[in-house]
């Protein structure tokens, strides 16, 4: 019997298999932010303790960072100023706001080059699946375990199963890869890989790129699983060739070799296998309050006496009050008020790309408010040097700075109550993006769309070039 | 860690909704605090100031132990929440599954999670929040049912031991790890 990816990249990490312990795994590589940290630092600091690897860890701000003018709150400076001083004092490396190099956690690991194939990554942040995207095993902890690495760069864990999802069949056009995974949450539903690793396998996500599979992975933990990963192959090596903290030269040669030879055995064995066919899928939009409450743009939002199972059938009762919405209504009569193309999910590069084409040289509705956030300085300069940032702003977006934004509203960047909001984010959970708010995840694609129309839009519809 | 009592008598408080997640455990409005404790009377905030939710009847107040839904504490990360649940007094939580960080969390800051089957979280909903309950931790039951608990994390849990320090005892063999196998990236000289 073959082994999988998974496999492989958790025995090359285990430090110790003590008889009646979990065994204890090696971290390659620790990101920080501000949210989850502060607690964990202070821990160490009442135990006298150090960290045993700065040279492994990286510390980010993200969550609480305004995106435009407006200062901090007072909570969010002490959380952002305790992060500045715990990395200083810790000798933990830091992006910080206004450094030129801060950005979501989860996009400037990848730009960096530091999210590698066959590294263990963990973070304090529940998307740190989307590393998995490179063939890394990347899980999210809590702040105690943060403190737990932080002291010992190692993570007593119970290993996980393995699941295997197969994406078969041909990606229509205009249905991408924020799609795939909205569609494989519906279907799988958000508990439907509790405990286990996903590995994304098959013609579909091959055929993605970089940030198409990022999103993929980073939205893994919305169906319950402990990690995504997809098996690293050319698309993977060419993203990360050249990035800074990428082997150069000889070295470069040597880490493709050992990369190459982590996909998954044809014989290994996994303990679930789902197939999935996307040959039919269309553009999906959350119509509910979890981010398995999905239907086609062409569909309808559904009725909750249809659904078989009465834990489902309380929750979208409850859902469709909190969204106000009826059964049946088409869900391109819905309309919005708030547009957000930004997240760890979706303010890529690639993303925004997508967005500005379907934006260019037009206007959104008059009673729309959009934002675009990028997510990193890196992305927002890139973006700039493209025009991006123009053929926003002329459609009438906001074009703001790096930073998790209107994803969770601890930022600035809130919904007001009542208000309805398409949203390239991760999490339609009530009050995630503001008390109150109405959130419907959507690809990049059909939140531009919304925008101009100030409805959702089916975006197949629309003369759409394909974007590199 | 404080350690778990080995017997955990009180009431119970039942909410029985599936798929609760951390955003509605501890909202984020509370997670800019820098503390690890404080955090008992924001625990669901929104839902609590509706004077029907579940948890504000008042047989349900004073309540240890949790009885919930599947996949309890599903969502972000954030430990905030299950330090909301110790400070407001619970000791355990009853569902059929838990989000796997929210369960790991739980471990960490001594608050039982305790896995039963549909039927049996059916049965003790059906008790009712106010009705008394005793689990015990070493013999893996609640009230008539038996739960599974690895003997590891039970050990930790009721002796209140650091897993730092634990971890720490093997700074040779985690030394001897990193000398065999030199790290892929640095972060020093980004």
């Amino acid at each position: 019997m073959g082994s999988t990816l998974f496999d492989r990249v958790w025995e090359a990490h285990v430090v110790a298999e003590p008889s009646a312990e979990p065994p204890l795994l090696y971290i390659d590589l620790h990101l920080v932010h501000e949210v989850t940290s502060a607690q964990a630092f202070d821990g160490l600091r009442l135990a006298g303790r150090r960290v045993r690897r700065p040279d492994l860890t990286l510390a980010t701000m993200d969550h609480n960072v305004p995106t435009d003018e407006r200062p901090p709150d007072s909570l969010a400076r002490a959380q952002l100023e305790a992060l500045r001083r715990n990395c200083e004092e810790f000798g933990v490396p830091l992006f910080a706001t206004g450094s030129g190099r801060e950005g979501i956690v989860h996009i400037i690991g990848p730009e960096l080059g530091l999210t590698q194939p066959g590294l263990t990554i963990v973070c304090g942040d529940s998307h740190t699946s989307t590393h998995g995207a490179f063939g890394a095993l990347a899980f999210p902890i809590g702040t105690s375990e943060v403190e737990l690495v932080l002291a010992t760069q190692t993570l007593p864990q119970h290993r996980p199963g393995t699941m295997l999802l197969d994406v078969t069949g041909d990606l229509p056009f205009g249905v991408t890869a924020k799609d795939v995974i909205l569609g494989v949450i519906g279907r799988i539903g958000v508990g439907g890989s509790i405990g286990h690793v996903i590995e994304y396998a098959g013609e579909v996500i091959r055929g993605l790129s970089m940030e198409g599979r990022m999103t993929i992975c980073n939205m893994s933990i919305e169906a319950g699983a402990r990690a995504g990963i997809v098996a690293p192959d050319d698309t993977t090596f060419s993203f990360l060739e050249g990035r800074p903290a990428v082997p150069k030269g000889a070295e470069w040669e040597r880490a493709l070799d050992r990369w190459r030879a982590l996909a998954s055995d044809p014989d290994a064995a996994y303990d679930r296998v789902v197939e999935i066919d996307v040959g039919g899928l269309a553009p999906q939009v959350s119509w509910g309050t979890n981010p398995g409450m999905v239907v086609p743009v062409d569909g309808v939002v559904p009725d909750p006496a249809t659904f078989a199972d009465p834990g489902d059938r309380e929750n979208a009762e409850r859902a469709l009050t909190y969204m106000a919405l009826e059964p049946g209504t088409p869900i391109q009569d819905i309309q919005v008020d708030r547009v957000f193309i930004g997240s760890c999910t979706n303010a890529r590069l690639e993303d925004l790309r997508r967005a500005a084409q379907v934006v260019a040289g037009k206007r959104i509705a008059p009673t729309v408010r959009a934002l675009v956030v990028p997510g990193s300085a890196g992305v927002k300069q890139q973006a700039e040097e493209e025009g991006l940032d123009r053929i926003f702003e002329e459609a009438g977006f906001e074009w703001r700075r790096a930073g998790c934004s209107m994803c969770l509203g601890m930022n600035p960047d809130v919904l007001q109550p009542g208000e309805r909001c398409a949203s390239t984010s991760n999490r339609n959970f009530e009050g995630r993006q503001g008390r109150g708010g109405r959130t419907h995840l959507v690809s990049p694609e059909t939140a531009a769309a919304t925008a101009l129309a100030g409805r959702f839009v089916d975006v197949r519809e629309l003369a759409l070039e394909p974007v590199a | 860690m404080k350690p778990l009592p080995r017997r955990i008598e009180g009431r119970i408080a039942v909410l029985e909704r599936a798929d609760v997640d951390t955003d509605q455990i501890m909202p984020k409005q509370f997670l800019k605090r820098i503390e690890r404790t404080g955090y008992g009377e924001f625990i669901f905030f929104e839902w609590a100031k509706n004077p029907d939710f579940e948890l504000n009847r008042p047989e349900a107040l004073g309540a240890s132990i949790l009885v919930v839904g599947r996949n309890f504490g599903c969502g972000s990360s954030r430990e905030h929440a299950v330090w909301g649940l110790r400070d407001a007094g619970f000791e355990a939580v009853v569902a059929p599954s838990f989000g796997d960080i929210f369960r790991t969390n739980c471990l960490k800051t001594g608050l039982l999670p305790v896995v039963l089957s549909e039927d049996e979280v059916r049965a003790l909903m059906d008790l009712g929040s106010g009705a008394e309950l005793a689990v015990d931790v070493e013999e893996q039951t609640i009230g008539s049912f038996r739960f599974e608990l690895d003997p590891y994390e039970r050990q930790r849990l009721l002796e209140g031991l650091d897993d730092i320090a634990l971890t720490l005892k093997r700074g040779d063999e985690i030394a001897a790890f990193e000398a065999a196998h030199p790290s892929p990236v640095s972060t020093a000289a980004l």
